[in-house]
């Protein structure tokens, strides 16, 4: 009965992550044949690799900052969609549509509308007497200029929170306010427990896609950079400006395809899945909701 | 223990058969033969308009070879290549935009060393420029040719430079500098409203390798990174540095940003918001084709004021093609190959349609050439033997790459001390290529 689930578990999962493995220890350039390098790639990585260490702290910043602000946002609109009476149908749809807009679309828009000569937010600054900012284009601004675009297509979050947040029984409400909560109380100690598994999966599945963040990175980078044609290479514009939107798997990526060292960056891809397991690991320790028990 | 031992050892023989195996690919019969037939795929990075016009240009291959269909994929990167060459797939010609992974195709064998087949048909690399000779070769090893020259120079704005009271092209960098200077307008808040020219490294086509030869610099000697040791390079970056500075390295970068994408009807030289750009031969049919109201002309790129002899060549670069290992009809795929990158008709078709150089001495000759006159420049560069290539390294565009991003931490400021910031980035090249070994 399990064998169809076992089998595809086998072959999708357990072989590529052993092979992953195995690669990681060699030198491979989809070639030749690996050649068995031992620890070389590990030891080039921790010692020796000039970039990794801004890509993966660009990638610890996106998972620091701008899941819990997206995780926050998300749940902010859903709480006040939920008191909306009139046309609540017409706003969800509203906050829901960005998330409908293909990844690619989305980062090419809001690059021309940051785009900081052009682009109608500095024109409107200006016209206020403010000098904006050069959002993608400045290393300090880019990826904080990313989180506004991750709180636009938040409507995937935001729908969870919602359906959730409609689900927390009345009566408790009801019962705290008669003990005497007021409304921040009963939030704290009501809504938020009740809906604390739901925060939960969207924390977990926030930060691992935030590990594994790769589109949005590299189409700001090509479109900021003036250099998003057919003819231009990732490896020429990515992580600009200054290598403050190159990210671990962007950095993974051009490794392997860009400079074909697979076993390079087959080591990349241990040690993000090391990582991943472990923050899963921390995260879910700290959420009561993951243990059945409700303790941690 | 021996179960575990057994296990693992099966764990590696799987993975080791799914492993790409390597041979040394097709050899030559002992001689030409007369009578070719078959398929043969021919994978290339051309896509929409320039696929079209590559295939006109290619059509006479056909009349040569009546019984040979050629099949093209069009628009294919180096990754997609490599994986189809490693899966055994039907490729048989692969032509990739440039030699970024030349390194890695010759010494995997993925492209087949040529000299069997050039050595019996008698073919002369001297048809080729210095440039394109080297570009298309690793340590010796010919395996692949090139495929139309890119060739790159200066693009000047004739009126605004007239603007200024100059007809002349700069020649060294102190007149590119005063003239850009001079060309550089104000708005009244102090920011750019015109500009003479982009210092920014990284702006549209300005990379390291297209400035080597304005300062005779050298680019991966004998395989080795030099950066640190070879003066050149420091004296470049000064001299962009101290050109930043007297624009301000804030004002270029909030200007830059403003700018439209390189590829668009917005590049800024089309749209005259800068008056001088380093770009490639390409450029000219583009600005026929988004903004033929603007008046140019090209020129060599200035050199080093002590570097003036250089004037006149440049950085040439352009498509290589191989004959890859999983080939299942070598003689055909070799025939294509001599006619796509020999062919002085077929070069010279395919010149005029896609405004590229043609690649050999008899082709860039031709009457039959009609690029426009705009061209010349370039059709100059690609034949000057002093004009520069860079040699195929093993860690594919990794070279590239990290050139480029510490020349634009330096110009960021970003860097206390120059020489210290390049003997460290010959370190991490090497390092980079040792790891690909």
């Amino acid at each position: 009965m399990l064998t169809p689930a076992i089998l595809g578990l086998l072959v999708f999962f357990v072989y590529p992550l052993v092979a992953n493995l195995y690669y990681s220890f060699t030198s491979y350039d989809l070639l030749s044949p690996p050649r068995w390098i031992g620890l070389r790639n590990y030891t080039y990585l921790f010692t020796q690799d000039p970039r990794v260490a801004a890509a993966a702290l660009n990638t610890l910043w996106l998972v620091l900052i701008m899941v819990p602000i997206k995780i926050l946002a998300s749940l902010g609109v859903a709480g006040l969609l939920m008191k909306a009476r009139r046309v609540s149908g017409f706003w969800r749809t509203v906050f829901y549509l960005p998330a409908l807009v293909p990844p690619v679309a989305s980062v090419v828009a809001f690059v021309f509308l940051f785009n900081p000569g052009s682009g109608p937010v500095n024109a409107a600054l200006r016209s206020v007497g403010i000098a904006g900012p050069l959002w993608f284009n400045d290393p300090q601004w880019s990826k904080p200029t990313l989180v506004v675009l991750a709180i636009w297509v938040m409507g995937d979050v935001m729908i969870i929170f919602l359906a959730s947040l409609l689900n927390v029984p009345r009566e408790q409400h009801e019962a705290a306010a008669l003990d005497g909560a007021n409304a921040a109380q009963r939030i704290v100690y009501v809504t938020l427990p009740a809906i604390a598994p739901v925060i939960l999966f969207a924390a977990v599945t926030g930060a691992i896609a935030a590990l594994q963040y790769f589109t949005e990175a590299a189409v700001a980078s090509g479109v900021a950079s003036g250099k998003s044609g057919v003819y231009t290479k990732l490896s020429d514009v990515m992580g600009y400006p200054a290598d403050s939107l190159l990210t671990y798997t962007e950095w993974l990526y051009a490794r392997g395809f860009g400079s074909f060292q697979l076993g390079y960056a087959a080591a990349l891809a241990v040690v993000l899945f090391v990582v991943t397991a472990v923050f899963m690991g921390l995260l879910l320790r700290r959420f009561d909701a993951f243990n059945p028990d409700g303790r941690s | 223990m021996l179960k575990a031992s057994i296990a693992a050892t099966a764990v590696m023989v799987v993975l080791a058969g799914c492993s790409t195996a390597s041979d040394s690919g097709p050899q030559p019969e002992k001689d030409a033969p007369k009578d070719l037939s078959g398929n043969i795929s021919v994978w290339w990075s051309q896509s929409d308009r320039e696929a079209d016009e590559a295939r006109t240009a290619l059509e006479g291959f056909k009349a040569l070879y009546p019984n040979v269909k050629v099949t093209y994929h069009d628009g294919q990167s180096d990754e997609q290549i490599a994986k189809a060459i490693a899966t055994n797939a039907d490729i048989d010609i692969a032509i990739s935009s440039g030699p970024d992974s030349l390194g890695t195709f010759c010494t995997s064998g993925a492209f087949v060393d040529l000299a069997p087949y050039m050595k019996r048909d008698k073919v002369d690399m001297s048809v080729f420029s210095g440039a394109a000779k080297e570009y298309t070769q690793l340590n010796g090893e010919q395996c692949s040719l090139p495929w139309l020259n890119n060739a790159y120079g200066l693009y000047y704005n004739t009126d605004l430079l007239a603007s200024a009271g100059v007809t002349e092209p700069p020649k060294t960098f102190s007149e590119l500098e005063d003239l850009a200077l001079k060309l550089t307008t104000y708005n009244a808040d102090g920011s750019i409203k015109t500009l003479g020219f982009n210092p920014l490294m990284g702006f549209y086509e300005s990379l390291p390798p297209q400035w080597m030869g304005t300062v005779n610099a050298s680019w991966m000697p004998k395989g080795e990174a030099s950066f640190s040791t070879d003066p050149a390079w420091a004296k470049l970056m000064t001299w962009q540095k101290d050109f930043i500075d007297k624009i301000g390295y804030d004002k270029l970068q909030a200007f830059t940003a403003g700018l439209g994408d390189e590829w668009s009807a917005d590049q800024a030289f089309e749209t005259g918001q800068i008056a001088m750009v380093l770009d490639g031969e390409w450029r000219v049919a583009f600005i026929q084709d988004q903004a033929p109201g603007i008046a140019f002309k090209t020129a060599p790129m200035p050199t080093a004021d002590d570097n003036a002899d250089a004037y006149g060549a440049g950085y040439v670069s352009g498509s290589t093609a191989g004959l890859t290992r999983a080939s299942r009809n070598p003689e055909a795929a070799w025939a294509f190959l001599k006619y796509a990158t020999m062919d002085t008709q077929a070069l010279v078709t395919a010149a005029n349609l896609l405004k590229n150089m043609p690649s050999t001495e008899a082709s860039r000759t031709s009457p039959d050439l009609t690029l426009p006159e705009a061209s010349d420049t370039f059709l100059h560069i690609v034949s000057n033997p002093y004009s520069v290539t860079v040699t195929p390294a093993l860690s594919g565009s990794a070279v590239g790459e990290s050139v480029l991003k510490f020349m634009q931490q330096f110009q960021a400021g970003d860097v206390s001390n120059l020489q210290e910031g390049l003997t460290k980035l010959d370190s991490d090249i090497m390092n980079a290529i040792e790891l690909s070994k």
